[in-house]
């Protein structure tokens, strides 16, 4: 999870809370642990081994994540580890975003505000879990923060926690990578 | 000469003004400056003061007598008691020797047992004043020397209680035709009567330190006025004086003993930063006041004799404490300035002389002829130090500059880092951590040779020597840092390197706000306020306890950091020309107060918009 000021932030702390008890979640909120920025490689690539699942939870700031996560992205995921002829530490296993953006579903369109998909800004993440030998799976979108209703944002969070209790109970998940928005499984 | 208070004071603070500052221009310490001063309006240059010698030690006295009140005021008994070792071992043996070796001396010599013992007492002691000045200018208080050196002067002064109550005892055992005249008030009665006596005035200074003193101190301290507790601080020393010359005790004891009891309470530091002034200045008049009573028309007459009598002196007492510093496995260099340091006769011999002349213990011209000594040693001991630290340290002990195979040599390094206390240490560590061997200068020779051993390239000596820098490379380097704490030292060495060597780009550490607006004031373009850091971060570890987002207080702190430095910046273009006068402690509450009213102006928390969702909102609100 990174989120630069979380205390200003609905969505993204509305969604790490629901998840935050949880039994075999575990969240790792980066600007918190990291504040100057100086990431505790091991410790990281621990964590990451001993998942099954990796969540990116954070906000889209200029179409793409918050630099803390692409700093970790450029420390954690080392050659001869998480990639290269060596790199199979993570190998097989799932990962996807999950996304606020304050512009609505329809300004990310060919025809909207910001010209293309959600799905296109998303391809560098994409690419990195293909040349990490991840699955990646679509991403779930929290979209118009801006004038989100607080009843909105309440059932988005619970559909949130939801997809996560299916992706650690559930034994078979490969299914979900036809949907085009996580938002839309169904349990 | 005209005897008016005006001119006379005109008279001793011209001299002063002019001295004082020469001393200092030509690296002599003002102890030095002060002396001279005195030698040149004393009677026998201009003889603008002080035809009689008496008037001059009347007045001199004061200024012992206030700095024997401060000493004690520092001397807690806690901090007594975790130096016991160094004191007995260091100071009871410096005490007891030089005394029994200069009692034998002069016994065999052919004085009386009385005398013999009244002057090799007086003759062990050493001159906590120029000693502490001296080794405070050549940052040495920290070292082996240093340390020693202040156990010992704490024995020296402890020893004056038991010598200056014991010496009615002799004068008694004497039996001469004691000139009552003179006398102390209590003279008339018998010797044993009058020890009494001296024991119940110093009891009383104790009883009434705890019962009277301090209830008086807080009541002046309630209205709240603080000229009234000068008052009440001038008011006890002079009580205390006052006593003592009642029972015919020096004045500088009962002082001291009132300081000792008062080191416990809790006006301790208001005392000292009260009296401090007065004694700076009674001090400066003292040294003027041993200038002056060099009595240079009987050192004329027995010149060969005086001079001859000083060299033995001083030669016999730092024989002895080089002894001493040997025995405890102090190294040579260390030693010998302890040893040098410590060899003059000290100010409590002009006390205990002309207690001794008042006593009919020592005739008039003996006591003439050994004051003489006395100052001309003191005067001796800032030059003895600094041939030790020219001609002698270089050669002996720790070197300068180690010998290393020539081709270890040429490779001379960027980086200068001057000073290897905690704080240079740290900077020396992570730069070497890092593949940068500075170039390290200090002026600790045990830390030097402990650093020579870890295979750090060191210098030894005075940082603040041209010669020196330019051994260790200054005209190659390309950075000097000046991790030095001393803000008088740093201040030397900065203006030393801009002149000589003004291509090295300087990194200095300071003290603290006032330091660092006297290094703005040299042009100095990095200056590292050394609490600043680790300050701000306790702060940020606070706020992140409090809930407060690490990252945010992350940036926060820069930048409070950042406004920290730049507001020094502010501070040092709007302070006028007057700051030079304005007193350390004034100066540093201004600048606090500056720094906090420029905060309430900026609020600079409030213009953090970063990452801020509202503002688009009411952004977007507005466009529809």
């Amino acid at each position: 999870m990174a989120h630069p000021k979380l205390e200003h932030s609905k969505v993204i702390s509305g969604l790490t809370a629901s998840i935050d008890d949880l039994e075999n979640v575990q969240i790792t909120d980066l600007y918190e642990r990291y504040p100057d920025f100086n990431i505790d490689v091991q410790h990281e690539q621990e964590l990451l081994f001993g998942a099954d699942i990796v969540v990116w939870l954070h906000p889209l700031y200029w179409y793409t994540g918050p630099p803390l996560l692409q700093q970790w992205i450029d420390l954690v995921l080392e050659y001869n580890w998480a990639y290269g002829h060596k790199g199979t530490y993570l190998k097989g296993k799932y990962l996807f975003n999950a996304i606020s953006t304050g512009g609505s579903p329809e300004a990310y369109s060919a025809t909207g505000h910001h010209g293309y998909p959600l799905k296109e800004f998303l391809l560098p993440y994409k690419q990195t879990a293909k040349l990490c030998n991840m699955v990646y799976l679509p991403p779930f979108q929290i979209a118009g923060t801006h004038n989100i209703t607080q009843e909105q944002l309440h059932h988005e969070i619970n559909k949130f926690k939801a997809l996560i209790l299916h992706l650690r109970d559930s034994s078979n998940i490969s299914d979900l990578e036809s949907l085009s928005f996580l938002n839309d499984f169904k349990q | 000469m005209e005897n008016g208070f005006l001119f006379q004071a005109i008279i001793y603070l011209s001299a002063a003004v002019v001295c004082v500052p020469l001393a200092k221009k030509i690296g002599m310490g003002s102890v030095l400056g002060y002396l001279l001063a005195g030698i040149i309006i004393g009677p026998y240059v201009f003889g603008f003061i002080g035809e009689e010698g008496e008037d001059i030690m009347h007045f001199a006295e004061f200024g012992v007598v206030m700095m024997l009140f401060l000493i004690g005021l520092e001397l807690e008994p806690s901090k007594l008691w975790k130096m016991r070792q160094m004191i007995t071992r260091v100071g009871l043996s410096q005490v007891l020797v030089t005394t029994l070796v200069f009692f034998g001396i002069l016994y065999f010599m052919g004085l009386g047992w009385r005398q013999a013992l009244t002057i090799s007492t007086s003759l062990a002691l050493s001159s906590t004043a120029i000693t502490l000045q001296s080794l405070k200018e050549k940052d040495q208080m920290n070292s082996a020397a240093g340390r020693n050196s202040f156990a010992v002067l704490l024995m020296q002064d402890i020893a004056v209680i038991p010598i200056l109550a014991v010496l009615p005892l002799i004068a008694l055992a004497a039996t001469s035709d004691v000139d009552v005249d003179h006398m102390s008030p209590i003279a008339q009665f018998s010797g044993w009567l009058q020890t009494l006596l001296v024991f119940g005035a110093v009891i009383l200074v104790v009883v009434s330190g705890r019962y009277a003193i301090i209830p008086m101190l807080k009541l002046v301290a309630k209205t709240r006025l603080r000229e009234l507790f000068v008052a009440g601080a001038l008011l006890i020393v002079l009580g205390i004086a006052f006593l003592m010359e009642m029972v015919g005790l020096s004045p500088a004891l009962g002082t001291f003993l009132g300081g000792v009891i008062l080191a416990n309470s809790q006006f301790k530091h208001e005392l000292e930063s009260d009296l401090e002034p007065f004694k700076g200045l009674l001090l400066g008049l003292f040294f003027i006041a041993v200038g002056a009573s060099i009595n240079f028309g009987l050192i004329g007459e027995n010149a060969l004799m005086v001079f001859a009598a000083t060299l033995s002196i001083l030669l016999i007492k730092s024989l002895i404490l080089l002894g001493i510093g040997k025995m405890n496995k102090i190294s040579i260099d260390q030693t010998l300035i302890f040893a040098l340091g410590l060899s003059q006769v000290g100010e409590f011999a002009f006390v205990t002389f002309s207690f001794a002349t008042e006593l009919n213990i020592i005739n008039a011209k003996t006591t003439e002829i050994l004051m003489a000594v006395t100052a001309i040693s003191m005067t001796f001991t800032p030059l003895l130090l600094l041939l030790n630290e020219r001609l002698l340290l270089p050669y002996i002990g720790t070197k300068e500059k180690e010998e290393k195979p020539q081709d270890e040599m040429d490779e001379s390094n960027k980086v200068i880092l001057a000073g290897f206390s905690h704080y240079g240490s740290t900077v020396g560590r992570f730069l070497r951590a890092n593949g940068i061997k500075p170039t390290i200068l200090d002026s600790d020779s045990d830390r030097v040779n402990l650093l020579r051993k870890m295979g750090f390239e060191v210098f030894y000596g005075d940082v603040t020597r041209t010669d020196l820098l330019e051994m260790a490379g200054a005209r190659e380097a390309t950075i000097l840092i000046s991790a030095i704490r001393n803000p008088e030292t740093n201040y030397r060495l900065v203006t030393l390197v801009k002149k000589h060597f003004p291509h090295l780009e300087l990194m200095v550490r300071s003290k603290d706000k006032r330091e660092a607006l006297e290094l703005l004031d040299l042009e100095v373009p990095h200056i590292y306020m050394q609490n600043l850091e680790s300050a701000v971060r306790m702060g940020k570890d606070v706020l992140v306890k409090m809930g407060y987002r690490a990252h945010t207080v992350h940036r926060l702190a820069q930048d409070f950091i950042k406004y920290d430095e730049d507001s020094m910046v502010e501070l040092a273009k709007v302070k006028n020309d007057k700051k030079a006068f304005i007193s350390t402690v004034k100066k540093s509450i201004e600048i606090q107060e500056n720094l906090l009213s420029f905060e309430l102006n900026k609020r600079f928390s409030l213009n953090d918009h970063a990452w801020d969702s509202e503002t688009i909102k009411e952004g977007e609100e507005k466009d529809k």
